[in-house]
């Protein structure tokens, strides 16, 4: 008999194997369409055209200014609206009055659709990373808190109770039962967090940078080619992948100690 | 720690009340009406009650989690406010820290303190060796079994060398054989030091076995001691064995008597 285990390594590759068929099918399909005509090659593109130019852009090094631009305001935003939504998530759970006070004002700025920010960021804070991250930051912000903050809140009593009778102050409260049980529940919103981050950067740079991935397809855009757009979305897409793979690493290697992650959807 | 009253009772609890708001805003609801209890230095106390008489307000207000509505708890004679910092409390269900490796969980109680982590790493070892779980201090609770845990968590509370224990039917989620053992390792680590214990369950072969004298608690609301029962049985005990001694079967006889109708009482109680 073979064990359970082999069988699903097995399957595994042979999986793998049929996602990059799929993939192959899809180019095909497209290849063949655009080519024959059936689909007009200036709105679909050409996957060889598209290729050829991702291919020019890192061997001219044309494109690593730009994606370093992308990356970093997509890091700064994660950073920044991580650090202030535990913050700001942490006071507002530990502080009854305040949070009734704050409550209406979170739901409104939660609700409205923060990208219409974006051009009074750029009034603000001019075309260069700073009003993308500001962008990246106020949606981050709102992923991260609403975690901390039910985090907080879902702190078992019985944990609360037993870490007082073993002498903690308030102080020590914070820091070994507040702090690490909310950030469980940060770690499980960190791939939300991530894309949001990603989203702020390359919506920012798109509606108004002279530098970054976003600003490539603007550009490309403007003078319909549609090639250099795809190409663009292609490496977006890769390096998006590449992100969450790494929050994928981090959350495994942080999260040890729980019996299975639990994903919480975004508010 | 240095304000004691001499020859005072470890724990006394002084006609506590306590009220709480009842659900659904009308009134109050009664869980503990006027009750006292003495625990002695030394001395293994058990309370048992029908299941949700206020036994567990009770050990709360005992361990200064919970202010009674009236009357008052004394700590070796001095009044207790805030946290009492002389109990170790064991919870009945999980309270370990599951972020924590089980080493790091029976460190807390002295990182806390701020004992430096090296000396509470070697105490910690020190613990887990004794409570039977060397060589398991880097897996995390939900790792480790039921019992496993159980054993943590007394660890976790006697590194603190408490001078008065506070359990809440800490072995009732576990299986029998498993709980007799624990008991056994309890009776045998208590022996070693003699804290004062209050040690609350539903289980009366449990209660009479571990304890030196059992208080039974009637039905709630409005809960009170009904009976107080000296168990003169010899130490040191064996709780599988003790079960078999005549004595044993005159003591369950004679609380039997007095439970049997607080629990039918309980009983029709959470039927309505």
């Amino acid at each position: 008999m073979r064990k359970a285990g082999s069988d699903l390594k097995v399957s595994g590759v042979m999986l793998a194997l049929c996602q990059a068929a799929v993939l192959l099918v899809l180019f095909t399909v497209w290849y063949v369409l655009t080519e024959t005509g059936v689909l007009a090659p200036f709105f679909f593109g050409r996957p060889l055209k598209v290729f050829w130019v991702i291919w020019e852009w890192f061997f001219s090094g044309k494109i690593y200014s730009h994606l370093a631009i992308t990356l970093i305001e997509t890091l700064l935003a994660f950073a920044v609206g991580s650090l202030l939504g535990l913050l700001i998530g942490l006071w507002l759970a530990l502080t009854p009055l305040a949070s009734a006070l704050a409550d209406p004002y979170i739901k409104a700025l939660n609700a409205m659709p923060r990208v219409i920010l974006a051009p009074i960021f750029a009034v603000w804070f001019g075309l260069g990373i700073t009003s993308k991250v500001a962008l990246g930051v106020t949606l981050v912000f709102f992923v991260v808190f609403f975690n901390v903050y039910q985090g907080v809140k879902e702190v078992s009593p019985v944990v609360l109770a037993n870490a007082r009778m073993l002498g903690a102050s308030k102080r020590q409260l914070l820091r070994f039962i507040y702090l690490p049980s909310a950030m469980s529940w940060v770690f499980s919103s960190l791939h939300t967090a991530v894309g949001m981050a990603f989203v702020g950067a390359v919506v920012g740079e798109y509606l108004g940078s002279a530098k970054g991935v976003g600003y490539l397809i603007l550009q490309a855009e403007g003078v319909f080619d549609i090639d250099t757009v795809i190409a663009g979305i292609f490496v977006l897409t890769v390096f998006a992948l590449l992100l969450d793979y790494i929050v994928t690493r981090i959350e495994s290697r942080l999260l040890v100690w729980r019996p299975k992650t639990a994903e919480t959807e975004a508010m | 720690m240095s304000v004691a009253v001499p020859n005072a009772a470890a724990l006394d609890l002084e006609g506590v009340t306590c009220a709480f708001a009842a659900r659904g805003g009308e009134g109050r609801y009664i869980a503990v009406r006027d009750t006292s209890l003495t625990i002695g230095a030394g001395e293994f106390v058990s309370v048992v009650g029908p299941t949700g008489c206020g036994k567990s307000t009770l050990l709360n207000v005992a361990a200064g989690l919970l202010a009674p509505s009236s009357g008052r708890a004394l700590v070796h004679g001095v009044p207790l406010a805030g946290i009492n910092t002389r109990a170790g409390y064991m919870f009945q269900s999980d309270a370990l820290m599951p972020w924590r490796s089980t080493l790091d969980n029976v460190t807390a109680g002295l990182e806390f303190h701020g004992v430096a982590k090296a000396e509470a790493v070697e105490k910690a070892r020190g613990w887990l060796t004794r409570v039977g779980l060397a060589g398991f201090g880097d897996r995390y609770p939900h790792q480790l079994s039921g019992g496993m845990r159980k054993r943590v968590a007394l660890a976790q509370m006697l590194i603190l060398d408490p001078e008065i224990l506070l359990m809440d039917e800490p072995f009732s989620a576990l299986d029998i054989q498993t709980r007799q053992l624990m008991e056994n390792e309890l009776l045998e680590l208590w022996s070693a030091d003699r804290k004062s214990v209050l040690f609350i369950t539903h289980d009366l072969e449990e209660a009479i076995s571990l304890s030196d004298r059992v208080i039974v608690l009637s039905a709630g609301p409005e809960t009170h001691p009904i009976g107080e029962f000296t168990i003169d049985l010899p130490r040191p005990r064996d709780v599988a064995e003790i079960r078999m001694q005549p004595r044993f079967t005159q003591i369950h006889e004679a609380i039997w008597q007095v439970l049997k109708s607080e629990v039918l009482k309980g009983y029709a109680q959470s039927r309505k």
